[in-house]
């Protein structure tokens, strides 16, 4: 509750003339109280309930470390890839014109309206040893759906439209003015892109890649469909709090997703500070 | 309306474009990347509910289990999506208009739904809204139902797209800065005027944007909204969960074809934002170089 | 600030249900309803029976309508949401080990349910059977042939779904008799054929359709009904059943959960609902979607054909009931765990 007793004192903001601070601070404050807050830390409460001891003994169980390492680092990993694969899209929507380029823009968005099911269904039909593109692998030896390689697939599949969607807009703003300036001064096109383009989109960036690292780490209906499921292999840390459940293990449970959500925050609050420093010393824009 | 082609700008500017092979090389790339990633599922999805032809396609939707889902789910949106709109213009507002202590692990708690497995999602409403949760015997009490009813549906759904409109706009938000609300303000402007037309009209499509695809997600979430919903036919389940029932019931062709309703309202939104572009597309330009 | 919050929440709750509410999301068009919660394979069955169900009510009681709701789902996860408040009036699940959690953990109903109706209120049941790519290229006869090196089986995860759980059983107890009890050697079996299990579905269904949408396995071990379900659906042209040396009697039991029936006023329909599960018309009708019915004599002879005279064991004697199979075989860090701790 450090948070609520916030606006009361005016010293913790820098003064302004732009009203609304209050209203708007204490709707978002409350809003999340009840819809984000409460929520977790009945979470947090019953993953408590059992004792720092059991909560540790679960917490570094071999196997839930093994559905966390699987979790986190499928997920690292597309995100690296949609970091690389996202930029480049947002920058070909944002620059270019090519026929087709609408429909490619609307597509976009469907990781997001598609439910997770769905989207698993229709992941482990494309890469199944009898999809098409699993039959492909198949061909160099390679094994796709049901192995680790899978869950990295539909996480990318998942992540994708956080980072498109966060890089667009911003590039939209970015001012073809000072490209102008660069190339005037001299500057080759990698070089005016590399350091006077994409500096403005990095902080865009980051944040979408940390999105979709986020939601990755969580996700469970798509890939339950193309993993495996396979203890200790394909085994992700959502399927486990899901067999705890089904254990009637409610405090088990909670304690591999307070576990989760401890590692996600801290990923979450490191990145966005580093950008509230990077902003504080680079100037706002 | 027929001179606006004429303002359009021009795409692409040689003075500052990159040479034309590389451009081609990067749209290939990229929609090669796109095709494989994103299209082929959706060509999935597509084949497999017209597998069995157009008749069979439509008849998906005549079914009375699935006509119940889409209410249920449009309901859902009404009610999640204005308000998550509502939370994501205020919370862009507080965070980006105004420096303050706290205003990182604001950030974050506002970003952790999305990092939130749907699976706790759904349970942490259980832990407190369920018969053996905390306020399980409250309820009870005075016969009021959230979960597995209703209200946990949209509870649930408001979570998971909690961050959506608020995450679109403050990237936007924060290049913009204060400059020209400040104006304003100096030149005498009220805040709601000053917000009304100057923050509004510039944060526009970001606010569109931020709307459609928290309206997506909404309309799409499955995993929270599994965990609240009790699964009662016709009655609890919503346009995700009906398609599991069918998928489960070997009705494959049902149930993707049910699955390109939700497929076309992400391509149907897109399509609607970039008509307004169009219709609009002189005002934005403006917009673009003041 | 910390206690006006709940309070405000429980304000926007209570309004949001009044509007609910007020909007009519339900099907208030029957003069009563019934909710009948259910696991994920008896979906057909329980359309065919609650027709019969509401023609039966209707002609017995001046005309009054009745609406059964249906909820189908893993069995294991039902049984929680039924514990955690889903009013169901009915259950009829995978196994009676989730609904004596209902009784234990919910307090929902007495802990001696099975007793109340015939057969340990067990109206119909199923059992395990094989399913195998047409003409059975790989000869699989028995259990035994599902541990030959290489082979694929699929199977759903015991953790997750009620018919793994009875699949997992129904392998135990084929290897305890084939190696005369020896504790040690049914557990290398058990563990031997779980390392032919390339994945893990979550539910009994999703395991059919890894087996016959995506092509994987050389053999799916499955619910009998199920099974000809799949056969129906994805071609007998393509698949046919085998039938083990030796299965497991698969009951799956239904209860009333007096306490929700008596807090909807559905105490008589359920009662009724569930005794008319025994009758000749719904043993006829389980027969004829491939269950095994506690009443034989009425069922169609042709459906009975289909379903081969098989050894069956009872989980009560092999072993000694649903509490002590779960504690040792499935809980956490039981039987099954221990089959994926590395062997180092």
């Amino acid at each position: 509750m450090a948070l609520s007793s916030l606006f009361h004192a005016k010293a913790f903001r820098q003064p302004s003339v732009l009203p609304g601070f209050g209203l708007t601070l204490g709707f978002v404050v409350t809003a999340l109280s009840l819809v984000v807050l409460l929520p977790l830390a009945a979470l947090m409460l019953k993953a408590f309930s059992i004792g720092p001891a059991a909560f540790f003994a679960i917490a570094t169980d071999a196997r839930v470390l093994a559905a966390l390492r699987l979790s986190f680092g499928a997920a690292f990993i597309a995100a690296l890839v949609n970091a690389v694969f996202g930029l480049l899209v947002a920058w070909v929507l944002v620059r270019y014109d090519f026929p087709g380029k609408r429909i490619i823009d609307a597509v976009v968005d469907l990781p997001f309206a598609l439910p997770t099911a769905v989207a698993g269904i229709a992941l482990s039909a494309i890469y199944a040893p009898n999809g098409v593109i699993g039959a492909l692998a198949g061909l160099f030896g390679l094994k796709l759906a049901y192995t680790p390689l899978g869950v990295v697939l539909a996480l990318i599949f998942i992540g994708l439209p956080f980072v498109v969607r966060t890089v667009q807009p911003v590039l939209e703003e970015v001012e073809r003015d000072i490209e102008e300036v660069s190339a005037l001064l001299g500057a080759s096109r990698l070089r005016t892109i590399f350091q006077v383009v994409l500096p403005n989109v990095y902080p865009a960036l980051i944040t979408g890649v940390a999105l979709a690292f986020a939601r990755g780490v969580g996700e469970y209906g798509s890939v339950i469909f193309i993993a495996g499921n396979i203890p200790r292999v394909s085994e992700i840390a959502p399927l486990l709090i899901v067999i705890k459940l089904e254990e009637f293990d409610y405090a088990g449970a909670t304690v591999i997703a307070t576990v989760m959500l401890l590692i996600s925050f801290a990923l979450l609050f490191i990145i966005n500070a580093l950008q509230a420093w990077q902003r504080k010393r680079f100037g706002n824009g | 309306m027929a001179d606006l082609a004429f303002t359009l700008k021009p795409q692409a500017r040689s003075e500052i474009g990159e040479s034309r092979l590389l451009r081609f090389a990067l749209i290939i790339l990229a929609i090669s990347f796109l095709t494989v990633v994103l299209l082929l599922p959706l060509i999935i999805v597509f084949s497999e509910a017209l597998r069995k032809g157009a008749e069979v396609f439509f008849k998906a939707f005549t079914e009375p289990d699935t006509r119940a889902a889409l209410r249920l789910t449009l309901l859902v949106a009404v009610i999640a999506v204005p308000f998550n709109m509502v939370f994501g213009v205020a919370a862009s507002w507080a965070v980006t208009k105004f420096n303050f202590k706290g205003k990182s692990l604001l950030l974050t708690l506002i970003d952790l739904p999305f990092s939130i497995s749907p699976v706790i999602s759904g349970l942490v409403y259980v832990l407190l809204f369920g018969a053996q949760g905390w306020l399980g015997p409250w309820l009870k009490l005075h016969n009021i139902e959230i979960i597995f009813a209703v209200p946990g549906i949209v509870l649930a759904t408001v979570f998971v797209t909690f961050p959506f409109v608020a995450r679109e706009l403050i990237p936007l938000m924060q290049a913009q800065g204060t400059a020209e609300e400040e104006a304003a303000l100096t030149l005498g402007a009220s805040g709601w005027h000053t917000f009304a037309h100057v923050t509004l009209p510039n944060i526009k499509w970001a606010l569109l944007y931020g709307v459609l695809l928290c309206n997506a997600r909404a309309m799409g979430e499955f995993g929270a909204v599994s965990v609240v919903s009790g699964h009662i036919r016709g009655l609890t389940t919503t346009l995700p969960l009906q398609i599991e029932i069918l998928y489960n019931e070997y009705n494959f062709t049902a149930a993707f074809a049910v699955a390109t309703l939700l497929a076309g309202l992400a391509l149907f939104t897109l399509i609607l934002k970039s008509l307004l572009e169009w219709r609009f597309a002189d005002e934005l330009a403006a917009a673009n170089r003041p | 600030m910390s206690n006006s919050i709940p309070r405000r929440g429980l304000l926007v709750a209570v309004a949001a249900t009044a509007l609910f509410t007020s909007l009519g999301v339900s099907s208030a068009f029957a003069d009563k309803t019934l909710l009948n919660v259910s696991y994920d394979p008896t979906r057909e069955l329980y359309k065919a029976i609650n027709e019969a169900f509401a023609a039966d009510w209707k002609a017995k009681h001046n005309g009054e309508v009745v609406t059964v709701n249906q909820s189908h789902g893993g069995s294991g996860k039902q049984a929680r949401a039924v514990i955690d408040g889903l009013k169901a009036d009915v259950v009829t699940l995978a196994l009676a080990g989730d609904i004596d959690a209902i009784a234990t953990k919910g307090k929902l109903l007495p802990e001696d349910w099975a007793k109340r109706l015939p057969h340990n209120s067990v109206p119909y049941s199923s059992t395990i059977v094989f399913v195998v790519k047409k003409g059975n290229p790989k000869g699989i006869k028995d259990w035994g042939d599902l541990t030959q090196a290489g082979l694929q089986v699929i199977t759903p995860n015991p953790k997750t779904s009620g018919g793994a759980r009875w699949n997992y059983l129904a392998a135990w107890a084929w290897a305890s008799k084939a190696n005369g009890g020896d504790e040690a050697k049914v557990k290398e079996f058990i563990a031997d054929l779980y390392r032919n299990v390339p994945v893990l579905d979550t539910g009994a269904r999703g395991s059919t359709t890894t087996f016959a949408e995506r092509g994987i396995g050389d053999v799916l071990i499955s619910w009998e009904s199920d099974a000809f379900l799949a056969l129906d659906e994805f071609g007998a042209d393509k698949f046919e059943i085998v039938v083990p040396s030796l299965s497991i009697n698969a009951e799956t039991p239904v209860a009333v959960v007096d306490e929700n029936a008596k807090a909807n006023g559905n105490e008589e329909i359920a009662k009724a609902y569930l005794e008319f599960l025994y009758t000749p018309e719904v043993q006829k009708l389980a027969a004829h979607q491939h269950y095994r019915p506690s009443d034989p004599s009425a069922a169609d002879p042709a459906d009975l054909a289909k379903l081969p005279k098989v050894e069956l064991v009872n989980i009560d004697d092999a072993f000694g009931g649903w509490k002590k199979a779960q504690a040792t075989h499935f809980a956490d860090g039981a039987i099954f765990d221990q089959i994926y701790k590395p062997t180092n």
